[in-house]
């Protein structure tokens, strides 16, 4: 074991200084497989970064929603329903909520009007006041005036003294939120005071216990469309997942091509290497050692442009917001909500960002090593 | 469901293998065939430069294979949140036909292509090749493993249909059910946790008389590869219940969790490496020793015996230390 150690390390050192004769090659080597693995990583990071934040902001979330469907389309869940749903075991904290959409023609963005729960204290409101998201402030210009002034849809100008700004850490989910007074939202909206809800949320106190509420509450009201914390977050984990998929698989192209830059680069071999590989077989070394050798140079080329190109992805990522890629996963609007990522790296992502660089590469340079390999001394030093 | 990276890093991986493995087992039939290393023939010179070739791309193949299987468990643990009913990886492999098998035949290749790199090995330390025939048979018989894996890897990623409603771990492993996993559970767990620390120091001492004789080493061997499967029995019948700390719950896969400090890890990566070790040094001293590796076999044979045997101590310490932590009761 450790004689076999020992001409691993004697390997090592040969091949590093070998490496180092010849740089320029080496460094463009390195320096384009360090970018692909650059790209790669800053993608599997950025999706799973997203996913991470969905899942942070998920945690609050009711874990049952129910809303009610007129011919298929969303409507008003009536409010006889609340009570109906209050008789369900294990169910508690119903609550109809109120909420809609609201597109502001003064700047082309589409805010989220909403109704504050009513065991959330502290942002409980009295008529005439609200209390917005951060991204809203800073369009708005709130933060200089500390009013905010709506048209509402029917043309009604309705002035709101703002009581509070979000914080900017919850950014990511209230960029655009208004709250405001159940008596103003029906004011705003134009609603009639019994109309129902826009959905009815609830909390379930033993999680095991959601499937069957569920089966009990689509019984009971065939109307309803039933929506579980655990649907959202599959559809989340499904649409990032497979938003980050869909560029990997664009990318797939540039690993094509990175392998045939690899393959070509391994199998030009220069007239000096090829003395040196005639040499050194001259001199004892067996062909195991030179396929060995090559490997090692594959090996820590590939180390080297793994541990770059992922400290690039992280830096990308995580301290300047992945400012290359945002567009093609977040999604986009006027109001998009300014926010960082929480660094958030697993092992996971570490291998699967191996498998797909370190097999390409590996692949495309296996023939190649072998060919300079099984070369007779006598070939070359003639 | 294949547009998701770490399945396309499986799907990627077993494609590569798939494909070398598939080249190599032709190659393989020739070597069978015509390998004769007295012969000065061309044939004979080409194919013993090719050999180099084939044994380099195969080492990486395997290497690849035993991260393959990792990542294939981890990938299948991540994804149970997308499936309903799904709570481990047991939920997604069941998700449709194709998931057990292909993980299963991921558990034979493992075996198989640790079996290959450790006599690939021996056979390089010879001048004279003298396990190629055989390293060359060993091949001809994976590949169609290796081959039928992939593709049912690509089979069950490429039906994975998220609106299926799967079976959760408990209601496989349960006692009460029919099927393998129901009897592997409803084993008592008092005479598999015997056999799993008796074994274990069976184990201990054939290693000591391995490293005197070559029969101990052949019976190490074989008792190392049989106690694979008490260990796998232990675990879903007895340790899995101490982790869990209920006396129900028997699924060998949840114990991977990050709830349960990733502690299937530590017991499976050893267990695995030791067992898949212990099958090679069966196999390689149960053949007839060659000429050529009279002096360096015993000894390479006696460095897997420890290594080999040290592995199954951690494992066993492992489970140990599962039982003792666990506040269950099961016993007296």
């Amino acid at each position: 074991m450790r004689h076999w150690l020992a001409r691993q390390r004697y390997l090592v050192d040969f091949t590093l200084a070998a490496l180092l004769r010849r740089k320029g090659r080496n460094l463009m080597l390195l320096f384009i497989y360090t970018l692909v693995i650059f790209i790669l990583a800053s993608v599997i990071f950025f999706g799973s970064a997203l996913r991470h934040e969905a899942k942070a902001v998920l945690k609050g979330a009711p874990e049952v929603t129910v809303q009610n469907l007129v011919m298929g389309r969303h409507a008003m869940a009536p409010p006889e329903w609340v009570e109906k749903l209050k008789k369900v075991r294990g169910a508690r904290r119903i609550e109809g909520r109120l909420w809609g959409y609201f597109y502001d023609k003064a700047n082309g963005a589409n805010y989220t009007v909403m109704v504050p729960s009513r065991y959330d204290r502290k942002n409980a409101l009295k008529d005439g006041e609200t209390i917005i998201g951060a991204g809203l402030a800073r369009v708005r210009d709130v933060r200089r005036i500390g009013h905010l002034f709506l048209l509402s849809p029917k043309g009604k100008l309705m002035k709101l003294k703002v009581k509070r700004i979000l914080p900017e850490t919850s950014e990511l989910v209230s960029a655009d939120l208004v709250l405001m007074s159940r008596g103003d939202f029906l004011r705003f909206f134009d609603l009639p005071e019994n109309g129902g809800y826009t959905d009815i949320a609830m909390q379930v106190r033993n999680r095991n216990e959601v499937a069957k509420i569920v089966e009990k509450i689509s019984k009971m009201l065939p109307t309803a469309r039933v929506i579980t914390r655990e649907d959202v977050l599959r559809t989340y984990e499904n649409v990032f997942s497979w938003r980050e998929g869909v560029v990997l698989a664009m990318l797939s192209a540039a690993l094509v091509a990175f392998a045939i830059f690899a393959f070509d680069k391994a199998s030009g071999l220069s007239a000096e290497e090829r003395r040196e590989i005639g040499i050194l077989k001259a001199v004892g070394w067996e062909t195991s050692d030179i396929l060995a050798m090559k490997l090692w140079e594959g090996g820590l080329v590939s180390l080297f442009a793994f541990i770059f190109g992922v400290a690039a992805a992280y830096a990308h990522v995580f301290l300047f917001d992945a400012g290359v890629l945002a567009p093609v996963l977040k999604g986009w609007s006027v109001l998009y909500p300014q926010f960082s990522l929480t660094p958030q790296v697993d092992r996971l992502q570490l291998a699967t960002l191996a498998f797909v660089t370190v097999i390409p590469f590996t692949a495309a340079t296996l023939v190649p090593i072998w060919k300079a390999a099984i070369t007779d001394p006598d070939v070359v030093m003639r | 469901m294949i547009f998701d990276p770490p399945v396309m890093a499986l799907l990627l991986a077993s494609a590569f293998s798939t494909v070398i493995v598939a080249l190599g087992a032709v190659f393989g039939v020739h070597v069978l065939l015509h390998w004769n290393l007295a012969d000065g023939h061309a044939r004979q010179i080409r194919m013993e430069k090719r050999t180099y070739l084939v044994s380099t791309a195969l080492m990486l193949v395997m290497v690849l294979q035993l991260a393959t299987l990792v990542l294939f468990v981890h990938n299948a643990d991540r994804m149970a949140v997308l499936f309903t009913g799904a709570m481990c990886a047991v939920g997604t492999l069941n998700v449709n036909e194709y998931g057990m098998p292909a993980f299963l035949i991921q558990v034979a290749v493992f075996f198989g292509a640790a079996l290959w790199l450790i006599v690939n090995a021996a056979d390089n330390m010879g001048r004279d090749y003298p396990y190629t025939r055989f390293k060359y048979g060993l091949l001809v018989l994976l590949a169609p493993l290796v081959i039928a894996g992939g593709v049912l890897e690509w089979l069950y990623f490429l039906n994975l249909d998220p609106n299926v409603i799967t079976s959760c771990c408990s209601k496989l492993f349960t006692p009460e059910n029919a099927g393998i996993q129901a009897d592997l559970s409803s084993a008592d767990p008092k005479l598999a946790l015997y056999a799993l620390f008796g074994g274990l120091a069976l184990l201990m001492g054939l290693a000591v008389w391995a490293m005197r004789a070559r029969a101990g080493a052949a019976a190490y061997g074989i008792a190392g590869s049989l106690f694979f499967i008490v260990a796998i029995v232990a675990i879903i019948s007895a340790v899995s219940s101490y982790i869990y700390e209920t006396p129900n719950h028997h699924c060998p896969f949840c114990i991977l969790k990050p709830q349960y400090g990733f502690i299937g890890y530590f017991l499976y990566l050893p267990l695995f490496l030791a067992s898949a070790i212990a099958l090679g040094i069966g196999v390689l001293s149960l053949w007839p020793l060659p000429d050529s590796l009279r002096d360096r076999l015993p000894m390479r044979l006696h460095h897997l015996v420890l290594v080999s045997a040290g592995l199954f101590a951690i494992f066993g310490a492992v489970a140990l230390y599962a039982i003792l932590a666990s506040h269950l009761i099961m016993f007296g």
